[in-house]
């Protein structure tokens, strides 16, 4: 047997969708985070009630990666439908767990292999009613587990306690159950992998929790007033949050409400009546996913010309209609930057863990109110909905940030002198009044068409323009209130990378390969704002080769940075690629092998200089990116 | 609050508000000269003036069509919001979540409520949000000049659209369906029902539809047409004479009030509408009938105009969320942040 393995490797555990293996699957991942060991955990599911094949993969890493990743050293097969498949994926000297009612050959010899009796462990015991032997049944590979990797028996008892709420029965018998297949496993299995955990004090002080929780408590923080959704995969979850979190985070002693959450009747009421509620001075939100948002734009249009603050959650997923709704991408960067009529620019914020989804959830209310406009936030599946380890949210260092909001007493004070587009302190951002003001010199009418800086129809060619640069006006001063990006520095470094939102984790990872197996040196950057702030166009500055890294096809963070920055484009390169799983360092670093050196330093440095020289936005148009992109790593991001 | 004041050497009348009925008039119209839409601002000006309705207590809804433009018409002292074609309704059920003391008055037509908004038409009126929804409906689009709505009836025969074959849209029949508590039909020409029927429209408690033809004098006014000043002067039914009553008019109450002659309709807000019938004894409390007089009309090509329905025991939307007596959009950080204790009691719970 090779040397012990310890805390480095990963979990896989292929069950049928609907068998209620959730319990089981954060029964192991939060044991092992109560042992202090770090750890990451990603439900691969179909979208399916119940039947299709479904994959919960776990991540142990005592150096704290929590990417996912392409090999799997345990594998434990529950479902007959995929037991071939999942027997295929076990690394060579790999360990695979089975329920041994699964009459299928085990065909191969260079992995560990691990018969479960699963039905007759479960029979055993007399108070597992029948009816709930499948779903207890679970229990047996959590048991064998612990037993055969070393898992602390106790901790399996306080996660299933956390996860029952503290009620006595189901505890009690699933712990049995958990129990009964570690003294089966003690008894008649002999260890021959080499796969270990042990105690570690990495996850002192961290909490685990999913982004859509977070954002959603996040939100609460922030003073969330109105939300309207729609159900969509993968959002849902983060309206359904409000609902279970507000009642207690907002009790009154009145018993009464200081908010409203309605369930539209589609996306388009949904952003509607948030677009209303934030019209009328309520911190006003929707979430939802790509074909949501597609429904959303006419409205985001509005919103934007008409300078009305609402948060517009968007828990990214794949292509349209149903496309695969289950998997998660992050290609609506670039529809929601523009999105709306045509000369729109939108701001959007990109949390890149789920800390930053408790935190932009509040934030993003600051910002757009203060900015009297849409603010897009754009998480993804795999943060929305998996569970990740995360510094404890912490509360706002400031306060509410209700933006040029005048009420009576100031129209007192202005005497009358207020117009709802007028740029009086020239940073394009203009009082607004609520509906709700008493003074007649309040009210004004709010549309669509053009109008004036008293708010006054208006079809005259001039107006129109200088409406329409001041927007831009606005959007410059934007840059000083979104959040700045990140910076993760290696020294000595020579290239750089950029990347947004939930693939930080893969970033970090490829980054440390690269310098430890390639000599290559990378400072990263990630980007928690569109519009871009004057740090990013510093980074990129610095290096001759920047890659951008992203899950989607066409390089949109590419595209977008090519947009604002033409006289480096040059220097960009983008590795972009989608398939709907979450990023792996493995791609990522692939991706990043691929196109290094590809560009002659001097070369990119010499078109740069000429850009600039020619006054760079006239001349240096942006390009089609998309065109030029090879999807990096085609093969290398490996599909189970 | 200032108040407006009659101009020396006028007349000018002052309600219990102190207000003159100029306070509660918009900017000159921009439609069609003769356009039933324009009469109906007039008496949407008229009744909440009658109604000493303060106007800094009303926010007006549109969504996109020639009745969409009307809301500038009236009210320029309040709130309003012309939002996107057929999407009023959303708009109108967010912002009145804002100040839930305040009045929603929506102007929409047949086009945007019957054919793109017809979802959400519908399911603001399931909602019950507390607003008049008032549909100018002429059964055809104006302002892209012409063109079928859902409303049209089968046969109408416009320029260069040729002939419509499709079977029409009932609004009233498609708003009793949606479970409304206020359903009413008028006809633009007949301003005084109109009035007293956006009268007892802006007591009603909750959403209140109000159908009116109101023929465009542009694109569809054949004497033959359904939607025509022509065919709605021949083949109007009222169902009775309606008369809104505010609390404090005691008299007309008391001199209207005879023994077998009225219904009483008690709105929210304690003030009463009294229906006279004329032709019979009609309930318009009662669904059924409602939908029986509807489909009897349609039998024999009937405009019936009247209170349809009404239903003054359900709860309007704001009602239905119990909210805190303050409007939602004047708390501040210590209403809506949680305490910083709690995000302790948050982080216990992750795990």
């Amino acid at each position: 047997m090779a040397s012990k393995v310890v805390n480095d490797f990963s979990i896989i555990v292929g069950t049928v969708n609907g068998s209620g293996s959730s319990t089981a699957n954060n029964t192991i991942l939060r044991a092992l985070f109560k042992m202090g060991i770090p750890v990451s955990g990603k439900n691969l599911f179909p979208s399916n009630i119940q039947g299709l094949p479904t994959w919960y993969t776990i991540r142990v890493s005592k150096d704290g990666f929590t990417a996912r990743r392409d090999e799997q050293e345990i594998v434990v097969a529950m479902n007959p439908a995929s037991f071939a498949r999942d027997l295929a994926s076990v690394v060579p000297g790999g360990a695979f767990f089975y329920a041994d009612d699964i009459k299928q050959p085990v065909t191969r010899t260079d992995i560990a292999v691990y018969p479960m009796p699963v039905k007759q462990i479960v029979k055993s015991d007399p108070n597992i009613p029948s009816d709930y032997r499948d779903l207890v049944g679970n229990m047996v590979y959590v048991g064998v587990l612990a037993q055969m990797l070393g898992i602390d028996i106790n901790t399996i008892q306080a996660a299933l306690n956390f996860h029952f709420k503290g009620k006595q029965k189901p505890i009690a018998m699933n712990f049995n159950t958990v129990k009964a297949a570690a003294e089966w496993a003690k008894a008649n299995l002999e260890k021959k992998d080499p796969f270990y955990v042990e105690p570690m004090n990495k996850t002192e002080g961290m909490i685990m929790a999913d982004g859509n929780t977070a954002a959603a408590i996040g939100s609460i923080f922030g003073g969330i007033q109105f939300a309207a959704w729609y159900p969509i995969t993968p959002a849902s979850s983060l309206a359904e949050s409000l609902n279970e979190y507000l009642p207690e985070l907002r009790k009154r002693e009145d018993g009464k409400h200081t908010y409203a959450v309605v369930q539209a009747e589609d996306e388009l009421a949904a952003i509607g009546m948030a677009i209303g509620a934030g019209w009328s001075g309520l911190r006003s939100m929707t979430s939802t996913s790509g074909p949501g948002l597609s429904l959303m734009t006419e409205f985001a249009g509005l919103a934007y010309y008409t300078e009305i603050p609402i948060v517009v959650w968007d828990v990214q997923r794949i292509g349209p209609s149903t496309g695969l709704p289950t998997r998660t991408s992050q290609g609506d960067l670039t529809f929601v930057n523009f999105m709306g009529h045509g000369d729109t620019q939108q701001i959007i914020l990109l949390p890149g863990n789920v800390n930053e989804c408790f935190e932009f959830g509040w934030r993003a209310f600051d910002v757009a109110e203060h900015m009297q406009t849409p603010v897009f936030v754009l998480s993804d599946l795999d943060m929305g909905m998996n569970q990740w380890m995360s510094k404890p949210f912490e509360y706002p260092k400031t306060p509410m940030d209700r933006g040029k909001i005048i009420w009576e007493k100031d129209l007192e004070e202005l005497k009358g002198n207020w117009g709802r587009y007028l740029d009086k302190d020239g940073d394009g951002i203009p009082y607004r009044t609520v509906p709700g003001n008493k003074s007649p010199l309040s009210a004004y009418f709010t549309r669509g068409t053009g109008h004036d800086e008293y708010a006054k129809y208006s079809e005259e060619a001039p107006v129109w323009h200088r409406n329409m640069e001041r927007l831009k006006k606005k959007y410059e001063t934007a840059k000083q209130y979104v959040p700045k990006p990140v910076l993760h520095s290696l020294k000595g470094a020579t290239v750089g990378i950029i990347g947004f939102g939930s693939t930080e984790a893969a970033i970090l990872e490829a980054q440390h390969q690269l310098a430890a197996e390639h000599n290559i040196k990378a400072d990263f950057l990630r980007v928690r704002a569109v519009p871009f702030t004057k740090e990013v166009e510093a980074f990129i500055k610095q290096y001759d080769e920047v890659f951008i890294v992203e899950m989607d096809r066409d390089g949109q963070l590419n595209q977008l940075l090519t947009i604002e920055y033409p006289e480096y484009a040059m220097r960009l390169k983008s590795v972009a690629f989608g398939d709907g799983m979450p990023a792996s360092a493995k791609w990522v670093r692939e991706g990043i092998l691929a196109k290094h050196g590809t560009v002659k330093p001097s070369a990119a440095k010499k078109a740069a200089k000429t850009a600039a020289a020619a006054k760079p936005r006239k001349e240096a148009k942006p390009k089609k990116v998309a065109a030029k992109t090879k999807p990096a790593g085609k093969t290398s991001k490996g599909k189970k | 609050m200032a108040t407006t004041l009659p101009m020396a050497g006028t007349t000018a009348q002052i309600n219990l508000a102190g207000l003159a009925k100029n306070d509660y008039r918009g900017a000159p119209t921009t439609l069609c000269q003769g356009c039933g839409h324009n009469s109906i601002a007039n008496q949407i000006i008229s009744a909440l003036f009658e109604m000493n309705v303060v106007p800094e207590n009303v926010v007006k809804f549109s969504g996109i069509g020639c009745s969409s433009k009307s809301p500038t018409y009236f009210l320029n002292r309040s709130f309003g919001f012309n939002g996107l074609h057929g999407r009023m309704p959303s708009v109108a059920t967010g912002a009145l979540f804002g100040d839930q003391f305040l009045k929603g008055i929506g102007v929409s037509g047949d086009g945007d409520s019957a054919s793109i908004g017809m979802g959400q038409f519908k399911h603001i009126v399931r909602r019950n949000v507390n607003m008049v929804y008032i549909i100018e409906n002429n059964g055809v689009y104006g302002l892209t000049k012409g063109q079928f709505s859902a409303t049209a009836e089968v046969g109408l025969q416009l320029k260069k659209q040729g002939t419509n074959q499709y079977m029409p849209v009932d609004i009233c029949m498609e708003a009793l369906a949606s479970n409304a508590t206020f359903v009413a039909r008028s006809f633009a020409g007949n301003p005084k029902q109109v009035k007293e029927l956006l009268k007892a429209a802006l007591s009603h408690n909750g959403l209140a539809v109000l159908d009116i033809v109101s023929p465009c004098v542009t694109f569809n006014n054949q004497t033959s047409a359904y939607h025509s000043y022509t065919w709605g002067k021949d083949h109007e039914e009222p169902l009775h004479d309606i008369t809104y009553v505010a609390p404090r008019n005691e008299i007309i109450l008391e001199e209207e009030m005879k023994a077998g002659e009225v219904r009483e309709v008690t709105m929210h807000d304690g003030s009463v509408v009294i229906l006279k019938n004329l032709d019979k004894d009609y309930d318009p409390t009662s669904r059924f009938e409602a939908l029986r007089v509807m489909e009897e009309a349609e039998r024999n090509n009937w405009l019936v105009t009247g209170l349809l329905y009404v239903d003054t025991d359900k709860p309007s939307l704001t009602e239905m969320y119990d909210l805190v007596d303050t409007p939602l959009n004047r708390l501040g950080d210590a209403d809506l942040r949680p305490t910083p204790d709690m995000i302790d009691k948050v982080n216990a719970l992750m795990f």
